[in-house]
C-alpha cells in the first residue's frame, strides 16, 4: 500500500476535468427534476394523477423503476431511476482508467519500480473512485434538503446512489484484474452493468404486471438501490448487499492481483497461428478481425435483452385489460393505439440509445488506431485512408443494424409480431448513424476532440431522458437526432425525418472522411 | 539514373514548432543512405512526409519519382517501412501481422518470410500484447525485409534488438546491398551501424541537413587525433591554422587537425624529432559529436 496517498494525488490531478464533470452533472440532475416537477404541476392533485398513470406505465417502469408513491420526493426519486446505471458507468471507467489502463499503456510498470506498493495503484483508484461517489452523494443531499424535501429521504436518495457508485467501482477493480487490455475490461464491467439493469428492467416489468419473474430485480445491484424507496419506505437494508458486496469485490480483485504478473490478465495469451489465414489481406477484413468480439457481445446481449423485453411484454398486456381507462390516458399521452404500442416504442428508443454507444466507440477505433501507431503501419501499405476509414465506420453503422435487428426479433418471436416489432427497433437507425456520423466529423476535422463524441451522446441522453420534464424549448429537443423518429409501431411511419436523418449522418461521415484524407497523421 | 528519393527545402510546421527547416535529402537508386541526426532532429518528420502520412508546407518531395502525397497508395506498393516505435494490434500475432503487411503491399515472397523469422529468432506464433519491443521491432523488419519492393524506409530499426540480432540485421542489409537491387534510408543514430552499412550519410541538425556526401568525403571534413613523443622542442605548429586543442608536456604532444593542416603539422614534427606517433583516424561519431556540440553551443 505504500505510496497510495502520492498516487491518490496523480489520479486526482489526471481525472482533474472529467471526474468534477460527472460527480457535478450526476449529483445536480435530482434536484434539476424536483424543480421541474414544481413547475409541471400547479396542484397536488395533477401531480398524483400523473403518478398513478406513470406507475402503470410499464414502459416507464422498465426505464426508470418501480413507482410506489405520489410524493415530490418518490417521484424524484423514480424519474432519476437511470442515474444508478450512469453512476456505476462513471465509476467502473473511473477505475478502469487508473488501473488496468494505466497498467496497459506501461505507466503502472514505471510506478511500481519506485517506492509503491503492489497494490498501491488499485487501493489509489478504488478509493478516489469511492470518494467521488461519496461528494456526488452529499451534493445530492445538500441540494435535495435544501430545496425542502424530507432530510430522511434525500440522505436514503443519497446513499442509494453512492453505494451503486461503490458496487460497480469493485466491479470495475475486478475487471482490470481478469482482462489485460482496459478495453476488454470495460467491456466485462459495463457487461455486469448492463445485467443488472436488464434484470432490474426485467424483474420490474413482469412485477407490474403480476408476472412471475419478479425476482430478477432482487438479483440486481440496481435493483438494490430502487429498493431502498427514498422518501416512501426509506428502507435501508438493501444498502446491505450493495456494501458486503462492494467490500468482496474490493477485496477479490486485491487477492487478483496477487495471483497474475504485471502487465498479464487473468486471462492468459495464449499462442496464435504462426501465419495468417488466406482472408486476412485486406483493411475490412483486418477491420472485422479487429471488431467481431466486441459486435458478437453486444449483439448477443441485445438478443438476451429482446428475450426479457418480449417475455415480460404479456405482463404488460395483462395491465391493459386490467385497466381499460388507463389505456385510454396512455394512448392520449403516448400518441399511439395501445398500451403494447407504447411499450415497445419506449423500449426502441431505450434500445437505440445504449447501441448509440457502440456505434461511437466502433468509429472512434479509427483515432483509436491513429494513437496507438497501428495506422501508421496500414497506411504505409497500399491502403487508402479512405479505405482504412471506411473499414471501421462500416462496423458504426452494420455494427447496431446487427444489434437491433438481434433485440427486435427475439423480442418479437417472443411477443407474437416480430414484423412490427423490428420495424420499430430499425427505424431508430438513422438517429444512431447521426452519432457515429459526429465521431467521424470530429475524428477528421479535430482529432484532439474525438472523445467529445461521447459528449455529444450525454447531451442526446440527457435531453430525452431530461428534457419533457423540465420543459425546455422544443429547438433544444429537436437537437438529438432521437427526437424525430416516429414512435412506431404506434405511431404512423413517415419516412421523411428517417431520410432526413440519413442524409445528415451521411454528410457528417462524409465530411469526416474527406477531412481525415486531407490531414496529417498521426495528428 | 533517377533518384530514389529527392527532397528539397522541406518545410513542415506543427504549429509554433518548425520540425524541418529547409530540408534537403537526395537518396540515389540502389544505394543505402544513412540519415543520421539527435532525438528530434526531423528524422521520423522527414520520412512520414514522404509516406505522405503528412503534408509539407514548403519546398518539394519526389520519392521513387512521384508525388509522396498526391499518389501514396500507388507508391507504397514499391516500398515497405519500418517504424521507429512499432505497435501492433494485440490480438494478431507476429505471423498474421508479417503477412497482412505483406498482402497489403501487394505480396510478400514466403520462402524469405520463413528465412528472416528464423534468422531473426522470431516466434510468430505470439500474439501482439505479448512481444518485447525488441520482437515487436524484429515482427516489422522481417513484414518489410520480406516484401518484395524497391525501396525500403527503416526508421531506427535497431532500436530494442540485442547485440546479436543487431549483427544479423547489419548481415542481412549487407546481403540487400550485394544484391543491388534495393535503395534503403536507414535513420538511426547508431554511428557504428551506419559506418558499416551506408554508402552515404547526410546529417540533420534542427530540421535541416548540415552534412551530406560519402563516408570519405565526410571524413575529410574532420579531424585527425595526434599523439606524439618528439626528441626535441617543436616550433611553429600553434601557428598552423588547422591545428586545434594543441597540448604540450614533457615533450609529448597533442592536438586535433583538419586534414588540410595535416602535411605542415605532420612536418614540424619531423623536424622535431619523432619518437612515437599515434594517430587516431575521424569517426563519424566525431563528426556527429562537433555538429551535436556546436547545436549546444549555440543554444547556449
Amino acid at each position: 500500500m505504500t505510496g497510495t496517498l502520492g498516487l491518490i494525488r496523480l489520479a486526482l490531478r489526471l481525472d482533474r476535468v472529467v471526474m468534477p464533470l460527472w460527480v457535478f452533472v450526476l449529483g445536480l440532475l435530482p434536484v434539476v427534476y424536483v424543480s421541474g416537477f414544481d413547475t409541471l404541476f400547479a396542484t397536488a392533485q395533477e401531480r398524483i394523477h400523473y403518478a398513478q398513470i406513470s406507475a402503470a406505465n410499464a414502459g416507464f417502469v422498465g426505464l426508470y423503476g418501480p413507482l410506489h408513491g405520489d410524493s415530490l420526493g418518490e417521484l424524484t426519486v423514480w424519474r432519476g431511476g437511470f442515474l444508478p446505471v450512469m453512476i456505476g458507468l462513471a465509476a467502473l471507467l473511473t477505475v478502469i482508467r487508473h488501473t488496468r489502463a494505466d497498467e496497459e499503456a506501461g505507466r503502472t510498470e514505471l510506478l511500481r519500480a519506485g517506492v509503491t506498493g503492489r497494490f498501491a495503484p488499485l487501493a489509489a483508484a478504488v478509493l478516489v473512485t469511492a470518494g467521488a461517489c461519496l461528494v456526488m452523494g452529499v451534493l445530492v443531499a445538500v441540494t435535495l434538503i435544501g430545496h425542502g424535501l424530507p432530510a430522511a429521504g434525500s440522505v436514503a436518495l443519497a446513499v442509494s446512489y453512492t453505494v451503486s457508485g461503490w458496487l460497480f467501482a469493485g466491479v470495475g477493480a475486478v475487471a482490470a484484474q481478469i482482462a489485460d487490455t482496459g478495453r476488454a475490461a470495460r467491456a466485462i464491467a459495463v457487461l455486469v452493468l448492463g445485467v443488472s439493469y436488464v434484470l432490474r428492467m426485467g424483474g420490474d416489468i413482469s412485477a407490474l404486471g403480476g408476472g412471475r419473474l419478479d425476482w430478477m430485480s432482487w438479483l440486481s445491484p440496481i435493483g438494490w438501490a430502487h429498493r431502498v424507496f427514498p422518501f416512501g419506505a426509506d428502507d435501508w437494508w438493501p444498502v446491505v448487499p450493495a456494501v458486503v458486496t462492494t467490500l468482496a469485490t474490493v477485496a477479490a480483485s486485491a487477492y487478483l492481483l496477487t495471483r497474475r504478473d504485471l502487465g498479464g490478465g487473468l486471462l492468459a495469451g495464449r499462442l496464435g497461428p504462426a501465419s495468417a489465414a488466406a482472408s486476412l489481406g485486406s483493411p475490412i477484413a483486418l477491420a472485422w478481425r479487429l471488431h467481431r468480439g466486441l459486435l458478437a457481445g453486444w449483439t448477443a446481449g441485445f438478443a438476451a435483452l429482446g428475450l426479457v423485453f418480449g417475455g415480460v411484454s404479456t405482463s404488460v398486456a395483462q395491465l391493459a385489460e386490467d385497466s381499460a381507462s388507463m389505456g385510454r390516458i396512455f394512448s392520449q399521452l403516448g400518441g399511439s393505439d395501445s398500451i403494447m404500442d407504447a411499450y415497445f416504442a419506449s423500449i426502441a428508443q431505450t434500445c437505440a440509445l445504449i447501441i448509440a454507444c457502440y456505434a461511437v466507440q466502433a468509429a472512434l477505433r479509427i483515432r483509436d488506431e491513429e494513437q496507438t501507431g497501428h495506422a501508421e503501419a496500414m497506411l504505409s501499405t497500399d491502403v487508402s485512408r479512405w479505405a482504412w476509414g471506411a473499414s471501421h465506420l462500416i462496423f458504426a453503422l452494420l455494427g447496431p443494424a446487427a444489434a437491433l435487428l438481434a433485440e427486435g426479433l427475439v423480442a418479437g418471436l417472443v411477443h407474437g409480431d416480430p414484423g412490427r416489432v423490428v420495424a420499430s427497433a430499425l427505424a431508430q437507425l438513422p438517429a444512431v448513424w447521426v452519432l457515429a456520423g459526429v465521431a467521424t466529423l470530429l475524428i477528421g476535422v479535430a482529432p484532439k476532440l474525438a472523445a467529445a463524441a461521447w459528449a455529444v451522446l450525454a447531451g442526446a441522453l440527457l435531453i430525452l431522458i431530461v428534457g419533457p420534464l423540465v420543459q425546455i424549448d422544443q429547438w433544444v429537443l429537436d437537437l438529438s437526432p432521437f427526437t424525430h423518429v416516429p414512435h412506431l409501431p404506434g405511431a404512423s411511419f413517415t419516412a421523411v425525418p428517417l431520410l432526413i436523418l440519413t442524409l445528415i449522418a451521411a454528410a457528417l461521415g462524409g465530411a469526416g472522411l474527406l477531412a481525415l484524407r486531407r490531414r496529417d497523421l498521426p495528428a | 539514373m533517377a533518384d530514389a528519393i529527392d527532397v528539397e527545402g522541406l518545410i513542415k510546421r506543427f504549429g509554433a514548432v518548425t520540425a524541418l527547416d529547409g530540408l534537403d535529402l537526395r537518396v540515389a537508386t540502389g544505394e543505402v543512405h544513412g540519415f543520421l541526426g539527435p532525438n528530434g532532429a526531423g528524422k521520423t518528420t522527414t520520412i512520414r512526409v514522404l509516406l505522405g502520412l503528412m503534408r509539407a508546407d514548403g519546398g518539394s518531395a519526389r520519392l521513387l519519382g512521384g508525388d509522396p502525397w498526391a499518389e501514396a497508395t500507388a507508391l507504397h506498393r514499391r516500398l515497405a517501412y519500418v517504424p521507429g516505435d512499432v505497435t501492433f494490434w494485440p490480438n494478431l500475432t507476429g505471423g498474421e501481422v508479417i503477412d497482412l503487411l505483406g498482402r497489403l503491399r501487394g505480396g510478400l515472397d514466403r520462402q524469405r518470410r520463413d528465412h528472416l523469422i528464423e534468422r531473426f529468432e522470431l516466434d510468430p506464433r505470439k500474439k501482439g500484447r505479448t512481444y518485447s519491443k525488441g520482437n515487436r521491432q524484429k515482427v516489422a523488419l522481417v513484414a518489410a525485409l520480406a516484401s518484395d519492393v524497391e525501396l525500403l524506409l527503416l526508421d531506427e530499426p535497431t532500436s530494442g534488438l540485442d547485440p546479436l540480432m543487431e549483427e544479423a540485421f547489419r548481415e542481412v542489409i549487407l546481403e540487400e546491398k550485394r544484391r543491388g537491387d534495393r535503395t534503403v534510408l536507414l535513420s538511426s543514430h547508431i554511428l557504428s551501424e551506419v559506418e558499416a552499412l551506408c554508402d552515404r550519410v547526410t546529417i540533420i541538425r534542427a530540421g535541416r541537413a548540415v552534412e551530406t556526401g560519402t563516408l570519405a568525403d565526410l571524413r575529410h571534413l574532420t579531424r585527425t587525433t595526434i599523439r606524439a613523443e618528439l626528441t626535441g622542442p617543436v616550433n611553429g605548429l600553434a601557428t598552423i591554422a588547422g591545428v586545434h586543442d594543441l597540448t604540450t608536456e614533457n615533450g609529448r604532444v597533442a592536438f586535433d587537425v583538419d586534414a588540410d593542416a595535416l602535411e605542415p603539422a605532420l612536418k614540424s614534427l619531423v623536424e622535431a624529432g619523432v619518437r612515437s606517433l599515434v594517430s587516431q583516424p575521424p569517426s563519424l561519431e566525431e563528426l556527429f559529436l562537433r555538429h551535436y556540440t556546436r547545436d549546444a553551443e549555440s543554444v547556449r
